[in-house]
């Protein structure tokens, strides 16, 4: 079963879908563990993918393979293939700096930099652009703009980022990750750390946002899969055991196992 | 109920064993604070900062001796606080779990624990001895390297403080390490990096040891760090052991000056320290 590419069948009225990010044969090791087995399949353009599954499935090590972040950790190896536009994202040759600057990522916990809220946004594009400072300011309020920041922000742009709330941080790193324009927007588990209402914000946001990105989100609450994603992938002990449209994950899957863990029965 | 009746009476116990500590330790730091107000004011005038260290019997100051005492621990300062820095961000950053790490991190564990007196016979043999004299360059030297471990250990540590998080979040931007570690964690710690170079510098304020097979002294105003280099502490020493009173006012005045400038240092640093712990 694991050794089938799983393609999300499409059997509902949906248009069909690009596949942006193809996951091949992917095996991912903590020193002596094998922490993801023989992973296939795609994210695609345009999407929200979720993975859900219990705690310690592999669905957050899986999101993080996806933009390398696990190279900052020299006992943690990736074999197989990420594919974006055809190129295996693991090969030698990939420089990882411009590699994240095409795939994005968003923290559990709010991580804003020590500086203003300003330079939280312009950072990360002074990495990748040289730009005058009237582009940077029309991108910075782009950037605030789209993460539904910019009204409580744009009167003190220049007080530190730190100086925000919770809800707030966690958008001004959503605005700081799409800053960069980046292809895929990488959510692992954003909501997590946040009260409800800023969790319905940040929902309405990935609704929004899905209009120009790819958003690949792991998330421990399956309500929330069920809202924010059209495609949902479920797995357990480091297997991806289900991929499929969210509305046939929740309504109907194939797999048993799947099931009793959206049912209830199970994690 | 007992029980709990019990636990009311220990805790009772150790607060009061803790106040009594507590005061224990106060009663000597504000009984030292006395007397060194007592003595040092008296002695304190104009003249302190304007005189040279006179021969006893006539007026005098302690200018050539502030001087001395300014320039060495500022030039050790400069000197040690960019290679502290520097080496415990490569503790922090790079050598966390390296085998060069660990070693670098015991070596300076021995520094930071080395009398003072062994740094200024060492700086003797291998400085003062070659250049066949004393000199403020010498005494710089030792108070350098008394600089370096106390900066390298409270910036590694300070910068260890910093969540792993945020160091994850500036790669995801793709950040170099080298902008991650500059732009985001340095910046986080900077309060804490430069608390740690005000202590430094509270710490060679008052030291002896390696000021006396270095710097020596110098009754007369000097510049040339070639020279034998007057100083605050070595003064003291001199003055307060003679057996004159005008000699040992003086010497009072200047352990004034520098427990008034330590006091101010690490009231600086600790305000410096709040500020960041709020923001």
């Amino acid at each position: 079963m694991a050794n089938v590419t799983l393609q999300a069948q499409s059997t509902e009225k949906k248009p069909p879908a690009e596949t942006q990010l193809a996951i091949r044969n992917f095996n991912f090791y903590y020193g002596g563990f094998h922490a993801l087995k023989n992973i296939n399949m795609d994210v695609y353009k345009g999407r929200v993918t979720a993975f859900i599954g219990p705690s310690g499935c592999g669905k957050s090590t899986l999101l993080r393979t996806l933009n390398r972040m696990y190279s900052l950790y020299p006992e943690q190896r990736a074999e197989g293939e990420l594919l974006l536009d055809g190129k295996n994202l693991l090969d030698r040759d990939v420089d990882v700096n411009d590699l994240r600057a095409r795939i994005g990522m968003v923290f559990q916990k709010p991580t804003p930099f020590p500086m203003s809220i300003y330079d939280n946004i312009a950072f990360g594009v002074r990495l990748h652009e040289n730009m005058p400072r009237g582009r940077m300011d029309e991108r910075v309020e782009w950037a605030l703009q789209r993460a539904a920041l910019w009204g409580e922000v744009k009167d003190k742009l220049g007080q530190s980022g730190m100086s925000l709330s919770g809800g707030q941080q966690q958008r001004l790193c959503i605005a700081r990750g799409i800053a960069v324009k980046p292809q895929i927007l990488l959510l692992d588990e954003p909501t997590s750390a946040l009260d409800p209402i800023s969790t319905l914000r940040i929902e309405e946001l990935i609704h929004d946002l899905k209009k120009d990105f790819t958003i690949v989100i792991v998330t421990h609450n399956m309500q929330q899969a069920a809202r924010v994603s059209d495609y949902t992938a479920y797995m357990y002990l480091g297997e991806l055991i289900e991929f499929d449209f969210t509305d046939t994950i929740f309504i109907k899957p194939k797999r048993k196992e799947t099931e009793d863990y959206i049912t209830g029965r199970f994690g | 109920m007992e029980l709990h009746a019990k636990r009311k009476l220990v805790n009772k116990v150790a607060l009061m064993l803790s106040l009594a500590a507590m005061s224990f330790g106060l009663f000597w730091l504000a009984w030292i604070l006395a007397t060194i107000l007592q003595l040092g004011v008296s002695g304190l005038s104009t003249a302190v900062f304007t005189q040279m260290t006179p021969p006893p019997g006539s007026a005098g100051g302690l200018a050539n001796a502030i001087f001395g005492s300014v320039v060495m621990v500022g030039l050790a300062t400069l000197i040690g606080t960019p290679i502290g820095i520097l080496a415990g961000v490569y503790l922090a950053e790079y050598g966390r779990n390296t085998v060069l790490g660990h070693v670098t991190r015991f070596i300076n564990d021995i520094l930071l624990s080395a009398p003072s007196i062994v740094i200024g016979l060492f700086i003797y043999a291998a400085v003062v001895v070659p250049m066949g004299k004393f000199s403020g360059f010498a005494g710089v030297l030792a108070l350098a390297l008394l600089v370096i471990p106390v900066v390298i250990r409270t910036t590694e540590n300070i910068l260890r403080l910093v969540p792993d998080s945020l160091r994850e979040a500036a790669s995801a931007l793709g950040a170099p390490k080298w902008i991650m570690i500059m732009q985001v964690t340095v910046r986080a710690s900077q309060a804490g990096i430069l608390t740690g170079i005000l202590l430094a510098v509270a710490r060679i304020a008052g030291e002896t040891a390696p000021l006396m097979f270095t710097a020596l002294s110098n009754q007369f105003w000097s510049t040339d760090l070639s020279e034998p280099m007057a100083n605050l502490p070595m003064t003291i020493f001199r003055f307060a052991m003679s057996p004159f009173k005008d000699w040992q006012e003086l010497a009072w005045a200047g352990v004034l000056l520098i427990t008034a400038g330590v006091l101010v240092l690490n009231i600086v640093a600790r305000a410096l320290f709040k500020e960041k712990i709020s923001t």
